[in-house]
Parts: C-alpha cells; structure tokens; sequence
C-alpha cells in the first residue's frame, strides 16, 4: 500500500503580473479607517492527502493549480519568497569543456535551498559550448516552474549572437529593470472554511486528479494576503473581519499556517423521545425554545394533545417534522390565519387573510391563461398552445444579512429549484433580482452591532447572485435596488426565475409505489433550523463537524440536476418532482406523499460526510437537491441517465398507500406520523392588526447626510435625485450579470446609444428563434407604506404595469407575483399595515384584471439596537410577467432623432407625499400628499398606450416615477444622447382647481401611470387619435443639442417667471452614474 | 455532404449550448450535443461529425481557473482523437469558455508553439516542451463584464473567416478571464506575423480600441485566434449570441437587420464543411 502524504500547495501570481484581488484592498482598509498596507499579494492554498510522491505533487502545482503564464506554486512552502531576494552568480571563465558541469552544481545547490532568483552574470564569458547553453536554459526553465526568475545580465555581443541564433534570446530576461526590490518580510493572513462547511472547489479538484489517475482522501482550500507595510495586529485582525473574511463560515489565522480540517468521527445510533405528555404550558414553551422549535405554545399542546392519544412521546424526528412543517416559512400561518383588523375605517374579520384578498382576485378574474396559480413551486401561465411560462420571486433575508454572497448564491439557487420543481420541471429562461440595502454612505461608527456595513452586503449579494446566475447559464435580465436606512439590520433579497414547461408536463403526483429518489448534491449539516442554529459552537480547533448555520451553494452541481432533470421529464421518467429547499427532505417528501403517505429509510441518503444523525439527515437543508417519485420500472433507466450526466440518484423509499410517513434508520423505526395530522393538525394563528394613520420613520444617524440642494434649485434638485442611490445608475451591478445567456434577451436591462440607460423591462422570448415574448418588471414603492400601504399597493400594481406596458406589453396579459417583507407580525401595527396592503393590492389586481400567481412572505424582518427594535419599511415587491405579442414592435426608452415630438400621457398632481424630491430637500415624509392610482384611468391608459406601440407609432416611451417627469426626461435625453425642451403649461393635469401646480409639482410630483412618449412627426396625428379619450399633450420636441430645457411656457425666462431648469445632459448622466 | 453533422461537446458547467446549437441549425448543420463522459468513452464518435464546437459557460465551476479542469480532462484523455480530428480537415470552434479550454490544452495557439525551438539541448526542451504558450487571464477591470463590443474581422486564411476580412461586427462578450497573454513578446509577435489573430476590438467606427470597447485589457486588442492551419479557431465574444436581428442591443435605434452579425462564422464554418 503506497503511504499518503499531505502536500499543501500554494499558487500566486508571478511579480510582474498584477494581483486582481489585492488591488482594491488598500482603498477598503482606508474606508474602514484602518491602515492601509503598501502592497497586497494573494495566495491560493491547496490542501491534498494522496498517495503520491512529491514530484507528482509538484506536476500538479505546477500544471493544474497554477495557470502556466500568469501563475507560480510551491508545494510545501511559500510561494512568495519572503524577501524577494536574487543570487547573483558572476559566471567566472570561458564556459566550455567541463567547467559547464561546475556551474550545473552550483545552481542546483540553490534550487536545492529553494533559492529560485538568480542573476548569471556573463561578463566574463567570451565564448560557450552548447552543453553550456543547456545549462542556462535548464536553470532558466526549472526556476521559472519553481516560481522564480533567472535573469542574465552583461552579455557580449558574440555570446548574444549565438543566443539570438538559437533562439534563446527571445525567451530570457535581460537586465536589473525586472529585478523586484526587496522589502521587509509581509504580514500573512490565512483564511479557511470551516470545517463541514460546502467547498465546491474540492470536487472540481477531485474530478481533476481523477483525470490524472490520482485520487486523494482529503482536499481543502483555503486562501493567504500577504500585507506589506508595517500593519499592527489590532489592524490585520479588523481587516479579517470586516474585509477578508466572514467569520461566520472561516476562521482567520494570523501570521501561522491554517490547520487543516478533516471531518472525523461518527455518531451511535439513539432513538430521542422527547417528553411531551404531561408538560404544562410553560415546559412546553421551554421545549420548543430549546429545540429552536419555534412552535407556540397553542402548536405544542396541539402536538401534546395528538401523542396523548397515542400514548406515546414523539421522536425527536417526529417534532422536528411537525415543526418544520408548520412553520411561518413553510405555511404562511400569518397570511392565512385569522386577522382582526381596526383602524380609521372600522374593523374587519379576515378568516383567512390571503384567501380574502391576494386569493380573492385571481378569483375574481378568472383570466383564461392562468394554468396553475397558488399551488406548485411557481405560477403556470399560458405562453402558446404548446407552452407555459412559470413565475416565482422568493427572499433570502436573514441568510443574506449574515452571509451576503453565500445566503443570495443560495437565494437563486433556491429559487431556480423552485423553477426545476415546478410541474414536471421547467427549464429557468431568466433570473430577476431586486435588493433593498442600507444606505451605501452609512458611517461604520453608526453600524448596529452585529450588523455588516451595507456597502459589504451589497457587494456580496452582488457577487452571490452573479456567481450562482452566470455559472447556471441563467441571463439575469431584471432587478431594482432600494435604499432606506432601515434595511442596515435586515437587507432584503428577492431572487426571481422564469421557466419554460411544456403545457402537458404541468400536472403531477406521487403515486402509490412510486419510488422516493433524492437526486443532485449529498446531504450534510448545511443549514440545520437555518440561521438559528448558533455558530457559536464552533471552535478553531474543532476536528469535528461544525454546523452549517450558512448554506453555501454550488451553482455547477445544481447545473448537471437542471441537465439531468429535463432529460429525464422529457424521457417520462418520473411522476412527481419537488425542490429540496427549506425543511429539506421532510419539506419535500412531506409534501409530495401528502396523499400517499411515505417511508424513507434514512441511512440510504447520501452523506458528505459521516456523523449525521437521522434527524439532520431529515432536516438537513443541504443545497442543489431535488426530491422524484419514479415508478419502480422507469428507476433503471433514471439511474443511468443520471450517472451518464454525473449526477448521484438514490432511491430512499417508497410512497405508500396508507397515509402515514414513516422514518427508518437501519431497520429501526425512529417516526411513524399520520400525514392528516402533518398537514391538517395545525391550530388556526389568530391575530389583531391595527392601522393608526400615517407615521413617519424616526431620523438616525443612519438616514441621509447629503447637503440638500438649496429650494427653488430645481437643476440642483434634478441633479440631487439623480444622484440617489436608489434611482441612480446600477450599471456597476448590472454589467456583472451575464445578461445574454441563451440568445434569448431581446430588451436588455440597459439601453440606448451607449447601452447605458435604465430600460423599464426586459423582453426575452422564451422560444429561440420565435418572436413573441414576455416582460418582466417589477413594481416597489416601500417609502410609501408608512404613509398610506393601501395605497403604497396600488401604486406597487400599477408601477410594474406601467413598466411593462412602457416596452410594449399587452396590458391584458400581465401576471404578478406578491412577495411581503414586512417587521414583526405580532405586533398589530405592522399586522395592520400588511392588511391593508392586501386589500390595495387586492384592489388594484382586479381593476387591471391582471391576477396574481404566486407569491411569499417574509414576516420578523426587525433588528434590535440598544434593545429598541428597527423594523423595515413593509415592502411588498410586485413582479410582474406579461405577455408580448411580437418583440418586433418592442420599444425603448432612449430618444432616438432630434425633432420628434414628446407628449406626456397621463395626468399630474401635486403628489410630493414620500417624493424623492421631498426625500433630497430633507423634508418630512408626512408633507404632502401621496400618490394616489386612478385604476380605471390607469387601465385605459395602458390599453391605449399599448394599441399605439403596436401600431408603431411610438419611437420611445419612458414611464414616470422616482423624481417624476424631471427625472425621466433627464433618463430618456442622456440614453440617447439628444437633448429635450419641455413647456410646463402644456402637461395635462387633473382639474381646473389644481391648474396653476408650482413648477416643482410639475418637475417632481410621482403621480403615476404616466408616460413620456416620443412621437415622429408624420406619426403624431395617429398617435393622437390612438389616445382620444386618455389625458394626453404634446409638451416638447427631442433636441439635437445635449440639453435638457424645461420652461414654463414658450419664449419665458428664467428671470420673468422662475421655474426654469436648463440642464446639460452630459452633467445630468454624470451625477447619474456616480453614485456608487 | 448536404446537411454537415457539428459535435457540441457538453460539461458540467456548459451553458451556451442551446444558442450555438440554434446558431449551427440555422447555418445548415444538424448538431449533436454530446457529454465529454461519453466521449471519452466512445472517441470514435468525434468521426461522424466535420465541426466539433466548445461552447461557453463555467466548465467545472472554472474553480482552478477558466477551462481548466475540462482542459486537463481533454489533455490526459482526449488529446489524440482531437489532434486526429483537426489532422483530417475538422473545424473546431472555441466561444469564451470553450477558447479558453483551446488555449489551456494548447490546441490554441496550436502544437508547434509548445516546443520550445531552442537548438541542441535535449535537455532544455524537455523541460520548455510543458511549458504553455498563452493562456486567458482576469480582466483589467478585475471582474466579470458583460457588455456588447464591437470587432474587426483579420485577414487570415481560416475557413471560419472567409471573404470576411476588414468587416465590423457586434458581439457580445460576458466573462471575467479573457485578457490573452503569451509567454513572451516573441509569441506574441510570431501569432501575430502567421495571420493568427482573427478577431480584434475596436472602436465602432473601427479605431483602436480603449477601455471598454476592449472589455478585458487585451494586448494587440485581440479578441480571438486561429491555429497555425486556421481550422481550430477561438474567441472570447459570442457569434452564436448575435444570430437574430433582435439580438442586437440598439435594433430599436438602428432598425432590424437581415440576420445577427455572428452567423457569418457559422455559415462559413458549414460551407466549409459541405465544400470538404
């Protein structure tokens, strides 16, 4: 048996090539007001257990870990010598004969001493043997793989000759100028994973060795930053934090090589009863609060009265079961319990308050292309006689805020899943994503304990997104981001995903006999009862598993299951399939065998690493797994279908026929559970809800500390909202989402003569090739739920509508999703506030007749500072689909040729309540009024707007909302590098009495449904009567010239009447585009 | 040969596939997508088809670098059934991921850049002989970049490019390593003199290009390249990603054209085929 051994490789780039991943570190140690270091170098670290030798080692470092041109490794020491120093070696005699064989030794003794820098000084060298050049190129060649630098220096010409004719001259380093300068030795950082938590490089590697003929028992990763510059301890160890590292899934090792952490052990088998019966309420309570149970105590005596009967304790897997199943994330006991609402307009009783409202207007307009709605992972909708589109948006809060790039990398993940489980499976054709953060400017000093900066978490989800999105080959074609200081403690993550799925692969069921077969990624203890679950418990020293309280996601494994999965749909290899997300097996076979009833036999199920008991394995909620029911003569060619694509199946167990789920580990029976009591037993949650008028957020520290722009500066104010963060320019985010992928983008996120400027909607068409399309946009407004939510929902409806009518939707076709953040529902304030969103929602849904899908809710979003708790703004995010009948008629909202005309369509009021111009002036949110929706305008409006794009009559079209028409004007002119004059007189308001609106009103009032539109002149007089009946105006013309010059009226003067903003709209897109 | 066959080779990680695979069928191939498992246990596959395309994607996670564990696989399994391959007249076609898997295996810039020419040194060239001629590096801007860019068609004797040379075309790019860097000036220099480079950013009207009609930092602005026999040819932008009129960012400015700029490399790749 050949002996292993531990090599640990380190992989950094070579001197002379820049360092992507340290060259922006000196500016973050700055802004978090540490010391910054004078230089960054990083480090790869490789951790392999195989049984090779060292030379093979070596290969490997050398061939697969380093990139051969840009890259050096070491195996078994630094890469990085620490003083960077040269050996100069003065080539003494004429090198021929033999004496090539002394030089040979000598460089060997260096290299043997690991000494890699060598300066071969030729002075002396008048002529050579070519024994004597193999030398060189020998030392030249090995140094450079070894990670150093052989340089020659003082070459006769003679001798250059010979070297030019054999060509070495091309290849060698001439000369001091490369010679890196010495500095004192660096501070080293190391930072590892902890142990059980998910490295998605590791199989990679596996794979690639494997390919090599090699295999090995343990690989790890980790990574080194080697500080320059004299830095204390107290600033590295800040920097490991804050900057380097996230402690909550890595340690951090200061100046010492990090252990390696190897998974050992296991545990004995023991059934755990846990001891309900006779416990009174206040035992109960205990209970649930120890097992992070989160049951109430009306829940646990529901569970204690249903075991009475059986006259035995449950298992401890049983309660878990009960626990995840009934849980808020999982039933939506809040939106659908009882809800007593008071307020201004009287009280109401919601018996249920989702199936009274949301539920209520899918009902009540009964569109015909609703397929499937409010039961499978995602809403069905028709796309054409063969196809259906599915929709789902889900949030990903609290992982988020404690792991930005892995909680929004699983976000998606999860969410994509949701896409994969829906109906048989449908292929994911787009990715959306909206962000609500703290503000970017927040100072660190004024940070909540506990809480990363906001800036942080923004890069991370930035980054989790992009990394999960791009590597599934999923285009993320949508999104929008909100700042409001209230998210510091609690930053939002909706992630979205679009699907494609044959209409007769929506129907699905487990059928009695099917087999249960877990697919995809292997089951560890990744997020174990979520984020409650403390990490605390981890040591550095720990050699045994830790908790994965974070999950992080391994976008390629759920990549080969997408593969797979469609093959074996359209194969007809299975009759049911789920997603393994939260609650993770018993969530999924739960649900699935919710007719059937289900046995599992747990130690079936494939492990990462051994030690899980039966209850992690049931709980675990390991990423990239999907759940089937496959008939026992379809499972052969299932398993080979998958081992062909590199994906594990497993069959786990049965679905049954006698409703009950049962749990084996190893032939014993550790649950026996009747699903009618899983799935009927909870109690109803009853709860009051009160709305007490408008209130406002109170001022903190963390609000906003720009210098407002002086009043009556309306350039200044224009240039003000521009420049916020939640309207300005995302291109930064954005150009980092591949937003291409599949062919299938036809409206891109961004637009105009740069692709630079903010599109409405993207259009994608969901068949290649094909031109009929969807939109998808989104509608959130939460600045407005603590003035008036009734309305903040309407306002949410309609901005999605308008979104998606702006690009060329059809009005009549356009589905939403509903997704609630909101603070603690317990405490009836917010309860209140939640319901009458509803009810707007609920209002405006039915008025457009565009029924909801699908939808979720994240309720608990609050954050404790000094023991007063900071709940979000309630935000409820509209995400819309709609249908477009030819992609050909799209528009954009870039102007395009000087001289058009612009109208504006739809009527202003003087609607500055929660206004971004309100927002910049520093003035209370309660000033003002707040936009109110006009629905049956609104719904005219977008029915003939929509009939005029696809007569073609509209070049571009532009809808109005953050800063209002100031603010889209800018948008439209600076994204087609053309400029805009616009007379204040001539927009349409709403009556004789509000006439005279003060040109701010007029600039910056976000009433909605409304639309800049620019028409070519031969097309005017059609548009025109395409808009008979709809408040409309011609309010300017498209200038050549790059300004933006809005006037009260024809020929005025700043002088004369005030009101006047004259604007470059080169300075305009400036402030756009520098905010972050 | 009517309707030429093109071999879509499949990973874990690949993820272009359903566009290069429409972007071939409307050029005229008829595509199988096959998995490199598959392949590597049936190499005699690779004979029934005239173009072999390695579309985009993150191949194994790019976890050790783009391409770099697909390349590894390709190099200890496949070597030979590819090099036979491109011997024979086949066509291979690298887009962004699949170049950067070209470029790691050293099927780009092609065989005869990997030994080392240095005269008599046994010796020396075997150890020069493992090492790569170029490889794909991070972008100057240090982060994944997705934008559309504006290229110019070389002048090169490859089938992919025929009667092409001097044509602006508009792609679109999505990837963070796609800065190529060789050795040293004297590849560089010696790709550049052999009429290797294919593809090349600059500006829309067809100047130098600077940041960020170069997305990636690129010396010489190159975007792609071509082997030494011009059959193997591999970019970082995606042809297959502009093949309908719709595709293209500003249509709703500049009106729809015929077709998307990037079939041309499909049909020449197809006529190619049928020709030989």
């Amino acid at each position: 048996m050949p002996v292993n051994n531990l090599y640990r490789i380190e992989v950094g780039l070579r001197e002379d090539q820049p360092d992507p991943a340290a060259q922006s570190l000196p500016a973050q140690f700055q802004s978090l007001g540490l010391k910054p270091p004078e230089r960054v170098r990083t480090v790869r670290i490789f951790w392999i257990d195989g049984a090779f030798d060292r030379a093979a080692a070596e290969r490997l470092a050398r061939e697969l870990f380093a990139d051969p041109i840009t890259e050096k490794a070491m195996v078994d020491a630094p890469v990085y010598i620490a003083d960077g120093s040269f050996v100069r070696i003065p080539v003494k005699s004429a090198l021929s004969g033999s004496a090539y064989q002394e030089l040979e030794e000598t460089v060997a003794r260096y290299f043997k001493n690991r000494q890699y820098n060598l300066i071969f000084d030729l002075a002396e060298v008048t002529e050579i043997s070519s024994a004597g050049v193999g030398v060189f190129v020998g030392a030249f060649s090995e140094a450079q793989e070894r990670g150093g630098l052989v340089l020659f220096e003082n070459i006769r010409t003679n001798i250059q000759e010979l070297f030019h004719s054999l060509g070495f001259m091309d290849v060698i380093v001439l000369g001091e100028s490369k010679r890196p300068t010495a500095a004192p030795p660096p501070r080293s950082v190391e930072i590892v994973r902890k142990a059980g938590v998910m490295d998605p490089v590791v199989g990679s590697i596996r794979k690639a060795l494997l390919d090599r003929g090699l295999t090995a028992d343990y690989i790890g990763t980790g990574r080194k930053y080697l500080f320059w510059g004299d830095l204390s301890d107290d600033t590295l160890r800040a920097a490991g934090r804050r900057i380097l590292a996230n402690e909550s899934i890595e340690e951090i090792h200061l100046d010492k090589p990090a252990p390696v952490h190897r998974i050992t052990g296991g545990v004995e088998f023991k059934l755990v009863h846990v001891p309900l019966l006779g416990k009174n309420d206040a035992e109960l309570a205990e209970i649930s609060k120890r097992g992070c149970l989160s049951l109430s105590v009306a829940e646990m005596r529901a569970v204690q009265a249903h075991y009475e009967k059986s006259g035995r304790d449950p298992t401890d897997v049983e309660l878990e079961t009960v626990a995840q199943t009934w849980s808020e994330h999982c039933r939506h006991k809040t939106l659908k319990g009882v809800v007593n609402f008071s307020g201004p307009e009287g009280k109401k009783r919601y018996e249920n308050l989702l199936k009274e409202t949301i539920v209520k207007a899918t009902e009540a307009i009964a569109h015909p292309d609703c397929l499937s709605v409010f039961k499978d992972n995602a809403g069905v909708v028709a796309f054409d006689e063969k196809w259906a589109v599915t929709f789902k948006v889900e949030t990903h809060n609290h992982p988020s805020a404690i792991e930005p790039y892995g909680g929004a990398g699983t976000g998606i993940g999860g969410c994509i899943r949701d896409t994969l489980g829906t109906g048989l499976g449908a292929k994911p054709i787009a990715n959306t994503d909206v962000f609500c953060f703290g503000l970017p400017n927040a100072k660190l000093d004024d940070l909540p304990p506990g809480t990363l900066h906001p800036k942080r978490v923004m890069q991370g989800v930035v980054s989790g997104v992009r990394d999960y999105g791009n590597r599934m080959g999923i285009p993320t074609v949508n999104g929008a981001v909100h700042f409001d200081p209230r998210y510091v403690g609690n930053p939002l993550v909706y992630c979205g995903s679009v699907g494609l799925l044959p209409r007769d692969k929506i129907e699905k069921a487990a059928r009695s006999g099917d087999l249960v077969v877990v697919l995809g990624g292997r089951t560890g203890r990744d997020g174990i009862h979520g984020a409650t679950f403390s990490s605390v418990e981890l040591t550095h020293e720990s050699e045994t598993i830790s908790s994965g309280a974070v999950q992080i996601g391994n976008a390629i494994e759920e990549k080969k299951v997408l593969d797979a999965l469609l093959q074996a749909r359209d194969a007809g290899l299975y009759s049911c399939v789920t997603d393994c997300g939260a609650g993770g097996l018993s969530s999924a076979i739960g649900e699935m065998g919710e007719e059937t009833g289900a046995e599992v036999d747990l130690e079936k199920v494939p492990l990462k690493y051994a030690g899980l008991t039966y209850t992690e394995i049931w709980i675990s909620e390991a990423q990239e797994r999907m759940v089937l029911a496959v008939p026992p003569e379809k499972w052969p060619a299932l398993k080979k279908l998958c081992d062909d694509e590199d994906v594990e199946a497993t069959t786990i167990g049965t679905y049954t026929s006698d409703g009950m789920l049962r749990l084996r580990y190893n032939g014993t029976q550790v649950a026996e559970l009747a699903m009618a009591f899983l799935h009927g037993g909870l109690p109803k949650v009853e709860r009051e809800a009160r709305w007490n008028g408008p209130v406002e957020a109170p001022k903190t520290a963390l609000s906003e500390v720009r210098p407002a722009p002086a009043a009556g500066d309306l350039g200044a104010a224009l240039q003000a909202i521009l420049a916020h963060p939640t309207v300005a320019s995302k291109e930064w985010i954005i150009r980092q989402y591949d937003h291409e992928v599949q062919g299938r983008t036809v409206l891109k996120p961004l637009t105009g003569a740069r692709d630079d400027g903010p599109g409405d909607a993207a259009v994608i068409t969901p068949l290649l090739g094909n031109p009929k399309g969807i939109a998808l946009s989104n509608g959130l407004c939460p600045q407005f739920t603590d003035l008036d939510p009734r309305e903040m929902a309407k306002l949410a409806v309609d901005e999605a509508l308008r979104n998606a009518v702006a690009v060329g939707a059809d009005p009549a076709r356009v589905f939403i999703l509903d997704n609630f953040s909101w603070g603690n529902t317990s405490k009836p304030e917010q309860l209140g506030s939640l319901a009458l969103t509803c009810e707007g929602a609920t209002e405006a849904a039915i008025a457009f007749g565009a029924p909801f899908i699908s939808g979720k809710d994240s309720l608990n979003n609050e954050y404790a500072v000094h023991g007063q708790p900071i709940a979000i703004p309630g935000t409820l995010l509209i995400s819309a689909l709609a249908l477009v009948p030819d992609v050909r008629a799209c528009v954009t909202m870039d102007l395009k040729k000087a001289g058009n005309a612009v109208y504006l369509i739809g009527e202003t009021r003087e609607e500055l309540g929660g206004s971004h111009y309100h927002l910049v002036l520093g003035k209370s949110a309660l000033e003002g009024r707040v936009p109110r929706v006009f629905l049956s305008v609104a719904r005219e409006t977008y029915a003939a707007l929509h009939a005029a794009i696809l007569k073609g009559l509209v070049r571009a079209c532009h809808d109005l909302s953050e800063g209002g028409l100031a603010v889209a004007a800018a948008e439209m002119a600076f994204a087609g590098e053309l400029g805009m004059q616009i007379q204040l007189n001539k927009i349409p308001v709403a009556d004789a009495q509000e006439y005279r609106l003060a040109p701010e009103a007029l600039l910056f009032s976000e009433s909605p449904s409304r639309f800049l539109v620019e028409v070519a002149p031969e097309k005017q007089a059609a548009f025109e009567a395409a808009m008979a009946g709809i408040p409309h105006a011609q309010v300017g013309f498209v200038l050549k010239e790059p300004w933006l010059t809005i006037d009260p009226a024809a020929g005025s003067t700043r002088e004369r009447t005030g009101g006047f903003l004259h604007e470059d709209i080169n300075e305009l897109k400036k402030a756009w585009q520098g905010a972050f | 040969m009517s309707q030429p066959s093109v071999l879509l080779l499949r990973t874990a990680g690949t993820n272009c596939d359903e566009e290069a695979k429409f972007a071939f069928e409307q050029a005229g191939a008829s595509v199988k997508a096959v998995h490199v498992r598959a392949l590597c246990e049936d190499p005699k596959e690779l004979d029934a088809h005239r173009i072999v395309v390695f579309p985009g994607g993150f191949s194994y996670g790019d976890d050790l670098g783009s391409g770099v564990v697909l390349a590894n696989e390709l190099s200890q399994r496949l070597a030979e059934p590819f090099a036979r391959f491109i011997e024979r007249g086949g066509l291979a076609l690298g887009i962004c991921n699949g170049f950067q898997v070209l470029v790691k295996t050293g099927m780009l810039p092609g065989s005869s850049y990997r030994a080392s020419g240095i005269g008599s040194s046994a010796h020396a060239t075997s150890i020069l002989n493992t090492s790569m001629p170029a490889t794909l590096t991070f972008n100057d801007s240090q982060r994944f970049e997705d934008r559309w860019v504006t290229l110019r068609v070389e002048k090169s004797a490859s089938p992919f490019l025929e009667g092409s040379a001097g044509r602006l075309v508009t792609f679109p790019v999505a990837h963070g390593e796609g800065k190529f860097v060789t050795r040293n000036d004297a590849t560089l220099k010696r790709i550049e003199d052999s009429g290797q480079v294919a593809f090349r950013y600059c500006s829309p009207t067809g100047a130098l290009a600077g940041y960020p009609e170069n997305p990636n930092g690129s010396p010489h602005d190159i975007a792609g390249i071509t082997d030494e026999t011009g059959r193997v040819l591999g970019l970082m932008p995606h042809p297959e990603r502009h093949a309908l009129p719709w595709q293209h960012p500003r249509w709703t400015r500049q009106g729809l054209k015929e077709e998307g700029d990037g079939m041309f490399v499909f049909r020449n790749a197809v006529n190619h085929a049928k020709r030989n």
